[in-house]
């Protein structure tokens, strides 16, 4: 099961889902400390379904306030960065790059 | 302030500055939460004590720099160093520094600056009104590292600074504590080094010698 766990987090890794922030905060992690992965995960889920849901409303709401979504997906992508979570990240980028050209398509 | 007083101050008449690392207190202010679980955790494991706060406001309060003068209730343990976000709402990274540049009580707590973006005129903007060093996120271990040596460096070097002026000055007996010129701290900021307790019982000896 351990094997099946490494593969998995392994594919994370070559699907460019995580990138090596994710180790950095790993190493950080010790006896001592034992959860500290798993407890800014879970910080980094709960702020993140906050954002995602805040976006939604705005989007929801049909006048487009770009400046508003751009400042939800500056801290999307400031969170992500700092778990590692490289994808996530790379989609706040167009994100932010769409709301600056005022794409509301995109 | 007479030069006995002073002295209190200061380091063993060895000029050695044998002092045991003091763990140093560090101020983390991101308006993130992820963020500040991360940057708690990168200076805990460096052996530093940390509180965090979550806003520039919430900050100054910590301090009492918040409009309640002398309010330093809440502040029980001295803050050596100030690690920042830039962008937070409110006040923003840079607008903490400026508040704390300005006033005369916490000019000399060393600021660092934390962003995601790499904005060159921003990095500049900061250096010059006086933060130390400017972190790019996200932050890593060698960074917080890095910083942790450089504020302890600069610490050691102020006290044997001060020490070695004064040496001289009591060499050529002069009375007026004026502040050393190699010295830009304040006497007051040098009360604020951790060891300074420590410091003031070996001087003490020393005055006593004299």
């Amino acid at each position: 099961m351990q094997r099946q766990v490494a593969l998995i987090k392994q594919s994370l890794f070559d699907q460019g889902y995580l990138d090596e922030q994710f180790v950095e905060l790993e190493e950080l992690q010790d006896d001592a400390n034992p959860n500290f992965v798993e407890e800014v995960s879970t910080l980094y889920f709960k702020d993140s379904a906050r954002l995602i849901n805040s976006i939604d409303q705005a989007l929801k709401r049909g006048s487009f306030d770009f400046n508003r979504l751009d400042s939800y997906m500056h801290q999307f992508k400031g969170s992500s960065t700092s778990i590692g979570a490289s994808k996530v990240k790379t989609e706040c980028t167009m994100f932010r790059e769409y709301c600056r050209v005022g794409n509301a398509e995109g | 302030m007479a030069v006995g007083e002073v002295m209190r101050m200061e380091i063993p008449a060895s000029g050695d500055l044998s002092v045991t690392s003091p763990e140093l207190h560090v101020l983390a202010v991101d308006d993130s939460i992820v963020d500040r679980k991360v940057i708690e955790r990168l200076l805990r494991i460096s052996a530093c004590k940390v509180t965090t706060v979550e806003s520039g406001t919430r900050a100054l309060q910590y301090l009492g720099l918040d409009g309640d003068k002398g309010a330093s209730g809440l502040n029980d343990l001295k803050v050596n160093l100030i690690v920042t976000d830039y962008s937070m709402p409110g006040l923003t990274g840079y607008d903490l520094l400026k508040k704390i540049k300005e006033s005369s009580a916490f000019r000399e707590i060393p600021v660092v600056i934390m962003s995601s973006e790499n904005i060159l005129p921003r990095i500049e903007q900061c250096l010059k009104e006086g933060a130390e060093d400017f972190l790019l996120k996200p932050v890593k271990l060698a960074d917080v590292k890095r910083i942790k040596e450089l504020i302890m460096r600069n610490e050691a070097e102020d006290c044997k600074t001060i020490s070695h002026s004064n040496k001289r000055k009591l060499a050529e007996g002069i009375d007026t504590p004026s502040p050393s010129s190699s010295s830009s701290h304040d006497y007051s900021s040098v009360k604020d080094f951790p060891s300074s307790k420590r410091m003031k019982s070996e001087s003490e000896n020393l005055s006593s010698l004299l």
